[in-house]
């Protein structure tokens, strides 16, 4: 040990004792609030302007998805008037008329509701086959785990979208339903594999030794420790991605092989609205951005969640 | 080599009376979405050129900060928000950031905590320090090149021209912690910060490089401001010693003056919980009016202490509880293609566990001693060889058994952070062993889980708590409550104390002790820290490479090491021999 010169000497400093009372040590403090993962995140999304934002839009949503007739009045699809064909707005019917003569306002207010069931039905259905798939082939792994990823690596080769126009195209109905479950067949490995990967990491925690050690059953562990504890990835993809089967549809039925023609949907009439695009580009507009909206706020909403669940992120700000 | 020191260096000569370092009321805040959080309250040191200065706290006590805000390191939202750090006279906290990269490396270097982190791992080796040198000097293409092989030399790696191309990956911590030591002292700094350059380190290592760095920075003459929590350290290594707690100062002087006579509370606190070879075993007092037990100082004659030798003496002429006979793990380690590597983590190990004692297996890592504990849970199975609980062969049992054999031996493990699942509440967590084995109504479970916080000493109010809202030891505790909830007969700690701060520590081996006498526990006790193991173990297994290489009671351990290697480590125990005032 170097010895210090005597003229560097430190004297011995002692803090006077007020200044830093020693507390008793390691001691629980009782005055906080009691939170969770999910009480922190909503402290977290409620604090965002942009968290209620797009709340409040998409709950706007799907209420002129459920009860369309709250917003207007005018019949979407009779009294179409070709006189009206392409018209500006009038008293009645503030966005104009489409080519056919019918409320733009109306179209896209009953179009609203063929758009969000495909969107949800298509995120719910992937989520739940993903996770389900995910989850047990992480989990378990072996055997079930290689079959399980090398079949979803082949639906993964194939675009969502592309896979959807071949398969509608020979489907003799097409309806919300039949396009949500089309795409979801293609969508599913995407959420199933991150939904692996978080189990995986889930599965070689400490506290699942400790229950596995505890005697706690290995399937009872899945649902109770390992599946809460890699959900929230999932959640945030499966938000966003709701705005991009929304997309896919509307997509699909602008090239003709989504939706009937005899459902309103936005991806229809801006399909129908495309061959007056340069005479009277309103028509398009309209539809085209009740669907830009309805994506914004999903995305929007996704971007907000994946934060709160993601402390790093969290503390970032 | 002296050509190399800049001109900047020599800009002034200062006399040897002017402190090097001068930090002077120092506050540090970081900025949280509830407003600024101060971290560090007021810090005023002095360090002089030549010395070595360790800051000594518990976690959260500011001392890391203090070091990162010398050389403007903070982490994200960290501002220094008063005081001055005056280097050679210099305020660094008025620095542009252009001046600050010229102070940073060649006059003040940084050797950082976490040896396998710090290195990045798609660069080799050589790269990575010749980055460093390339930044502080003029040095280019051969001469750097040259330079590298001489501070990785300087460093302790002998054969450092063949292993310049080599990535992180294929150097032991150790090793790493040399490059990074030889990359903050490649520019030859007047000033040192190591912040905690050893804690992820065996203690055998950790002496090896603590002597190096000590002969290089007398050689060089630079000082060194070490940061750690550890005292034995502090005590051996620095000749001022900073005491930080809560963001302040609290005590500073001469490291040996402070430890031999601690004034503030709070230092006499750390002094007194400061594990050493001189500590005896904690006893636990059955008397209830007694104060809470206390860590007895060397020496201490106490009834209690004769009563519980020979209760301990009589559990040693009774049966085994649990015992091991030759037990064998092999892992196979695949390579490329349908290639196996075999790897014997653990080799013909033997020992038994009397009933209510303590056994401590001791090792350095890698030596075998957590594949132990994962081989008597029966988390893994025995490669060859023979597990007896209570005389029974514990490697065939299935279903009911199996959950009768897992309700009686409970694991506590090492990490804190880890092994509570975070969205669970503390209530749930606990009452999972009952739910899981079907014990009791809903109410009895509840009553059950605020009958063991009590016994680990925390509030009712916890069970409504989750885990990331606690620390350290109170997760520990908790751990500690769920391995008891079925009321088992044998814990397994595996490293249980061994990331926690010593204050802690000393009180979560209170506890442990506390409950042995209760509830007549066994233990065993998987550890890496000699130190520990006198306060808490009778009996102690010291393993090296998947070998038993000494097995004995703990006295005979201590007092009279066989193996070269168990006196190796002992050894190496940071302050082992030094008399701490308590």
């Amino acid at each position: 040990m170097p010895s210090s010169t005597p003229n560097n000497r430190q004297a011995h400093v002692v803090a006077a004792l007020d200044e830093t009372p020693v507390a008793a040590i390691d001691q629980v403090n009782e005055t906080q609030k009691a939170r969770s993962t999910w009480t922190d995140a909503w402290e977290s999304m409620r604090r965002r302007p942009s968290f209620w934002i797009s709340s409040s839009l998409i709950l706007l949503i799907v209420l002129v998805a459920l009860v369309p007739t709250l917003f207007t009045q005018a019949p979407p699809n009779s009294n179409c008037l070709l006189a009206d064909s392409n018209g500006g707005a009038e008293a009645g019917h503030p966005l104009g008329f489409t080519r056919q003569g019918c409320d733009t306002y109306a179209r896209i207010i009953f179009g609203t509701r063929a758009s969000v069931t495909v969107g949800l039905l298509a995120t719910f259905l992937v989520t739940l086959v993903g996770v389900v798939i995910g989850a047990l082939a992480g989990y378990y792994g072996g055997v079930l785990d290689a079959i399980v990823s090398r079949i979803g690596d082949i639906f993964f080769a194939v675009p969502t979208v592309l896979g959807a126009i071949v398969l509608l195209s020979v489907l003799p109905e097409r309806t919300p339903v039949t396009i949500a479950l089309v795409m979801s067949i293609f969508a599913w490995p995407q959420i199933a594999r991150i939904m692996r990967g978080a189990v995986l990491t889930a599965r070689n925690s400490d506290y699942v030794t400790a229950s596995i050690a505890l005697g706690v059953s290995k399937f009872k562990i899945l649902l109770r420790h390992v599946v809460p504890n890699s959900i929230a990835p999932v959640i945030v993809i499966a938000t966003v991605s709701l705005g991009t089967f929304i997309v896919a549809e509307a997509t699909l039925s602008f090239l003709g092989i989504g939706l009937g023609s005899d459902i309103m949907s936005w991806g229809n009439d801006i399909g129908n609205a495309q061959t007056s695009i340069r005479t009277a580009p309103q028509v398009l507009l309209y539809p085209a951005a009740a669907l830009s909206v309805t994506v914004l706020a999903f995305l929007m909403l996704g971007d907000v969640v994946g934060d709160a669940l993601d402390p790093k992120a969290r503390a970032r700000r | 080599m002296t050509e190399l020191v800049t001109e900047t260096v020599n800009q002034t000569v200062p006399s040897s009376n002017d402190p090097l370092l001068d930090i002077r009321d120092l506050e540090v805040g970081f900025q949280t979405q509830y407003g600024v959080v101060p971290a560090v309250r007021g810090v005023s040191l002095t360090l002089y050129a030549g010395q070595t200065l360790a800051i000594v706290g518990e976690s959260g006590s500011g001392k890391t900060t203090t070091a990162q805000a010398i050389i403007n390191l903070l982490a994200g939202t960290g501002k220094v928000t008063a005081g001055e750090i005056l280097f050679e006279g210099r305020d660094l906290t008025r620095l542009s950031a252009k001046e600050m990269q010229g102070v940073r490396g060649s006059l003040i270097g940084y050797v950082p905590q976490d040896p396998m982190s710090n290195l990045n791992p798609v660069w080799n080796i050589g790269f990575q320090v010749e980055e460093a040198i390339k930044a502080n000097s003029p040095l280019r293409g051969k001469e750097a090149r040259a330079r590298t092989i001489e501070v990785l030399q300087e460093a302790g790696l002998a054969d450092a021209a063949d292993r310049l191309k080599q990535y992180p990956h294929q150097f032991s911590g150790g090793m790493r912690q040399r490059v990074l030591i030889g990359i903050g002292l490649s520019a030859r700094p007047k000033l040192l910060i190591a912040d905690e350059p050893t804690s992820a380190l065996d203690v055998t290592v950790q002496r090896q490089i603590l002597d190096h760095l000590a002969t290089l920075t007398r050689d060089y003459g630079t000082s060194v401001l070490f940061i750690t929590h550890d005292l034995g350290l502090a005590a051996e290594r620095a000749e001022q010693l900073v005491v930080m707690y809560k963001g302040k100062v609290v005590e500073s002087g001469p490291s040996q003056e402070i430890l031999a006579n601690p004034q503030h509370p709070y230092t006499q606190r750390l002094v007194a919980a400061a594990p050493s070879l001189a500590s005896r075993r904690i006893q636990a007092k059955k008397n209830q009016d007694a104060p809470a037990p206390e860590i007895f100082s060397a020496g201490g004659t106490d009834t209690a202490l004769i009563t519980r030798a020979t209760e301990r003496e009589l559990a040693a002429s009774g049966k085994d509880l649990i015992s091991v006979e030759g037990i064998t793990k092999m892992y196979r380690i695949r390579k490329s293609g349908l290639k196996y590597d075999e790897l014997l983590a653990v080799n013909d190990v033997s020992f038994g566990v009397k009933k209510g004692t303590t056994t401590a297996i001791v090792g350095e890592s890698g030596s075998g001693k957590s594949t132990v504990a994962k081989l008597i849970l029966q988390l893994e199975s025995t490669t060859s060889g023979r597990i007896e609980f209570e005389g029974r062969d514990v490697a065939g049992l299935k279903g009911r058994e199996l959950l009768n054999f897992r309700r009686r031996v409970q694991p506590v493990f090492q990490d804190p952070y880890g092994s509570l699942d975070p969205q669970y509440n503390v209530g749930n967590t606990i009452a999972e062993p009952l739910l899981a084995h079907n014990v009791g109504s809903r109410k009895e479970r509840q009553k059950r889980v605020l009958e063991l916080l009590d016994q680990v000493s925390l509030p009712a109010a916890t069970q409504f708590r989750y885990p990331s809202e606690l620390s350290g030891g109170q997760r520990q505790r908790i751990a500690i409550a769920r391995a008891l909830a079925l009321k088992p007969d044998v814990l397994v700690l595996d490293e249980a104390v061994s990331a926690l701060d010593v204050l802690v520590q000393g009180q979560i081996l209170n506890l442990l002790t506390e409950l042995q006498t209760e509830l007549g526990l066994t233990y065993l006790f998987i550890t890496h820290d000699l130190a520990v193991v006198r306060l808490v173990a009778d009996n102690v297994c010291v393993m090296q490479r998947g070998r038993i290489v000494e097995a004995a009671s703990t006295d005979e351990v201590f007092n009279n090491p066989r193996e070269l290697y168990t006196q190796e480590l002992l050894a190496a125990i940071p302050g082992a021999n030094f008399a701490f005032g308590r």
